[in-house]
């Protein structure tokens, strides 16, 4: 599987991961909270530098305050006379009580201050909407006004003029799961009987990555988020193409048929189906997604046929089962899949 | 003065006790030496087994990708990791440490309420064992291998019946339930003998600071412990019985687990690295050769920490969605109670400068405490500001921070405690040379296990996760942490081999072998069953100083 790469390739810094059938992105940079993409994660890395900075000049007075006790006050070898006592001095004391509680003071007021800048209880204007479920082990994303539901990888438009905003409202189906994409900005629970909402900010193109934060069980380590931003033409092409119904390919018919007729519709949705269910990803436009079981493996012919053959070998203890189908069938049903573009 | 008179020792044996006899004396014992020992012991035991599990999650996750453990297996290997940690290694040990040390310093012959004690020894045992039976009795007769895998505050609704099948859930509640009831009775068992048994002349205001510490300990522990207990059997109500608490889908609230869950869950905290203060607070000044800096200071931050520390507990939710205003406030106090800890600080400091300071063992893990704990703190002032926890919680940022406290300060503490009382307990000193080694290799491992967290976590590395993909560009950090493990089991393995030869082979110790200055070094090592065959009677803070320097006594100053 992908996640074999191992050392040998690390160390010789060889290009890792192979070439999708589905949509092909480029490599994510690493979510480093130090590479912010909007104006939360900055102003979030604002107030982090403030803290390097006070936090890291206490902590090297207190350093070196205990070096030069280590390295000055040993005892010489044959001295066994005691020190002299000091009980306590008032005014010392006072000095490091009252000068603290004015660092604290400080840094409550630019903290405080940040924190009614980022928590925004309504959308600014012109923000794209989405609505963001989270399941046990995948993202469901909901953009309410344009009819698109969609999973694990999230479309957001730009425009030339400026930094895009992003307004989310976060709901969970079943138990408790956080949305972190660590450049867009800080991260945010969601909780079952909650509803959450979380601004985000977008300054340029590109796909950034992210993940579940909150422990959910099993399979939260695969619980991942791949965020495109795209210029506005490219958006408003990708969201014409989700707003289509699944595509009719006589060629592959006996496919679409084998999986209507398998408990496959139970869970999936496939627009102009009858496949209604909504507890699994909606697989509509199944291949223009550059991944499959949120984000685990790349969308590739061979590994869509493993999962379709056995979703626990790709990711052991997610929710969806083996279908039992052999391997023909599992071919059949995939070259249907491969259509839905 | 014929105060702190020796005691005879220990009558001469007639002939070896048999086995059977001398184990019966250990399980029947009210005595809190042997209580206290027992609890340390079986708190070290659990340390290795706790450690162990850890070691096996860094395996996993050394490199992205590794296939060494089965997602449930990491999954129950971090909850019962963080569980034994925190209820099975920190509270007996500090528990353990308390009751031998608190008779002793106090000078009474014996806990307020000896049997209450050994039932609280003998509930924690219990519930550990409950705990653990887990692994094989999980799953009922459906098979063995199982344990919780809920995390160890066990957020709801994950520990629904919906979504965390079998028993082992329930374990985790009994298990821990039980050993809180235990460790409830003998905080309450600690405040009755602080208050109500001191020596003569030792005043409040002239106990040793242990004492102080310990007994805003066991105010918290009292405060705290019960209302896990009360979320505890709603739990088990909503698990066994069909109700509804914690369960979203039926109108349960899963918020209402965490407010119950962190108003216990920062106290705990607070409960464990506050022995941690205690231990070095009475071995630095010994090894600078200098009264401890600030007495009435010293305390004043004590009872101050223990009233913030109940007002802090939503900073661990600053991510769930609470209204601006709530976050101010709960960020307000989570970065208040830096203040009397950083008082705490700059005591232990100004004690040790202007001192003649011996290095010896428990003086270095003091000083490795100092500086761990410093930098562990000082990331609490990181996390306590909301808009930089908006990006850390739940991170590896946050995994680092605490176990810059938890391992850094209060393992460390505890090493100085051990080696700095094992020669009163035991009567035998533990090997220098092998302690230096030690300290020197878990320093080493330790920072660069933990250190490299930091980094991760800013890297957008989630905690509990059990494995990552290679193109997030955290193998490095991983990596480093894992080596930093390697050395660390090798400092552990010799800490294990210093006690066992050490507890046969060690020099023999004598009363007071490191000129110390508080009341359990006036009796034997170890003491009699009896402690003090006089009962003290103290004028100052120091008596034995006081005994050693007749022309300069302390009770002139204070």
């Amino acid at each position: 599987m992908v996640q074999m790469c191992g050392c040998v390739g690390w160390l010789a810094g060889l290009p890792l991961g192979s070439t999708a059938a589905g949509a092909t992105l480029p490599a994510a940079p690493t979510p480093s909270m130090f590479d912010p993409v909007g104006e939360p994660a900055a102003v979030i890395l604002d107030i982090t530098w403030l803290l390097i900075g006070i936090c890291g000049a206490i902590g090297l007075i207190m350093l070196c305050l205990i070096g030069f006790a280590v390295l000055r006050c040993r005892r010489k070898e044959g001295d066994h006379r005691e020190p002299a006592q000091v009980y306590g001095s008032n005014p010392i004391e006072l000095a490091w009580t009252v000068v603290p509680l004015m660092i604290v003071f400080v840094l409550f007021m630019v903290s405080a201050r940040g924190i009614f800048d980022l928590e925004k209880t309504s959308p600014p204007e012109g923000s794209l909407e989405v609505t963001v479920t989270g399941h046990r082990w995948w993202w469901e994303f909901d953009y309410e006004g344009l009819g698109i539901v969609t999973a694990g990888e999230l479309h957001v438009p730009i425009d030339d003029d400026g930094p895009a905003d992003l307004y989310l409202t976060l709901k969970s189906a079943d138990v408790a799961h956080s949305f972190w994409v660590p450049q867009f900005g800080g991260k945010m629970d969601v909780i079952p009987d909650r509803v959450n909402h979380l601004w985000l900010q977008v300054d340029r193109p590109g796909v950034f990555v992210g993940q579940c934060a909150e422990y959910c069980g099993n399979q939260h380590a695969n619980m991942l988020i791949t965020v495109i931003v795209e210029p506005r033409a490219e958006f408003d092409a990708w969201v014409a193409a989700q707003q289509r119904e699944a595509v009719e390919d006589p060629a592959v018919a006996a496919g679409k048929r084998l999986f209507l007729r398998t408990s496959c519709i139970n869970c999936h949705t496939v627009r102009g189906t009858v496949a209604n269910g909504t507890f699994a990803p909606d697989l509509t436009h199944l291949m223009s997604r550059s991944t499959i079981g949120s984000g685990v493996v790349p969308n590739t012919p061979e590994n869509l046929r493993e999962w379709v053959w056995d979703p626990q070998l790709v990711k052991p203890g997610c929710e969806m089962p083996s279908m039992k189908l052999s391997r023909d069938e599992v071919d059949l049903v995939c070259s249907w899949l491969e259509t839905l573009k | 003065m014929s105060v702190l008179q020796k005691p005879a020792g220990p009558p001469a044996a007639t002939g070896p006790v048999p086995f059977l006899s001398r184990m019966h004396e250990w399980v029947t014992t009210v005595d809190h030496k042997k209580l206290g020992t027992m609890y340390v012991t079986c708190g070290i035991v659990y340390l290795i087994i706790a450690g162990l599990e850890a070691t096996m999650m860094r395996w996993q996750l050394a490199w992205p990708g590794q296939e060494v453990l089965s997602p449930e297996e990491f999954n129950r290997l971090f909850t019962m990791h963080g569980t034994t940690m925190v209820f099975f290694v920190g509270m007996p040990i500090l528990l353990g440490a308390a009751n031998v040390l608190i008779p002793l310093m106090i000078g009474a012959r014996d806990l307020a309420f000896p049997r209450l004690n050994a039932f609280g020894f003998w509930l924690f045992f219990f519930g550990s064992l409950l705990l653990y039976f887990s692994y094989f009795g999980g799953q009922g007769l459906y098979g063995m291998g199982s344990a919780p895998d809920v995390g160890w505050f066990a957020y709801a609704p994950l520990t629904e019946r919906t979504f965390s099948r079998g028993h082992s859930t329930d374990y985790w509640i009994l298990g821990i339930f039980v050993a809180g009831i235990g460790s409830t009775a003998t905080g309450i068992n600690f405040i009755a003998t602080i208050l109500g048994m001191r020596c003569k002349g030792m005043t409040l205001m002239k106990m040793p600071l242990l004492a102080w510490i310990m007994l805003i300990d066991s105010v918290l522990i009292v405060v705290a412990l019960p209302p896990l207990a009360a979320g505890q059997i709603m739990l088990l109500f909503d698990r066994l019985l069909g109700a509804h608490f914690f369960d979203a889908q039926a109108g349960g609230s899963a918020l209402l687990w965490q407010n119950i869950f962190w108003f216990f869950g920062h106290p705990e905290v607070y409960i464990l690295i506050l022995p941690g203060f205690a231990f070095v607070t009475e071995i630095i000044p010994v090894f600078s050769r200098k009264v401890i800096f600030g007495y009435p200071l010293m305390v004043a931050a004590t009872v101050a920490i223990g009233f913030i520390s109940v007002g802090v507990w939503a900073h661990h939710m600053f991510a769930v969605g609470l209204s601006p205003m709530l976050n101010a406030i709960f960020m307000g106090s989570t970065m208040l109670v830096g203040v009397p800890t950083g008082i705490k600080m700059f005591n232990w400091v100004a004690t040790m400068i202007g001192g003649k300071i011996r290095f010896e063992t428990p003086m270095l893990y003091s000083t490795g405490f100092l500086c761990q704990f410093l930098l562990g703190g000082l990331t609490g002032i990181f996390l306590a500001t909301v808009p930089f926890d908006w990006q850390v919680s739940d991170s590896y940022f946050v995994v680092g921070h605490f176990h810059y406290v938890l391992f850094g300060g209060l393992v460390f503490a505890i090493f100085a405690a051990v080696y700095y009382w094992f020669p009163k307990v035991t009567g035998r000193l533990l090997n220098e040379r092998l302690g230096k080694w030690q300290f020197w290799l878990l320093l080493i491992g330790f920072n660069l296990t933990f250190g490299p967290m930091h980094v991760s976590g800013m890297l957008g590395m989630p905690r509990r996760i059990y494995t990552y993909h290679l193109d997030r560009g955290w193998e490095f950090w991983n990596l480093l942490s894992s080596i930093g493990v390697i050395i660390q089991l090798v400092g552990f393995s010799l800490f294990a081999w210093n006690v066992l030869h050490s507890l046969f082979k060690g020099r023999i110790a004598g009363d007071d072998p490191w000129d110390a200055w508080t009341l359990e070094w006036s009796t034997t090592s170890p003491p009699p069953a009896h402690n003090f065959d006089e009962d003290p009677v103290v004028h100052s803070r120091r008596p034995l100083w006081d005994l050693k320097h007749p022309d300069d006594p302390d009770w002139k100053y204070e």
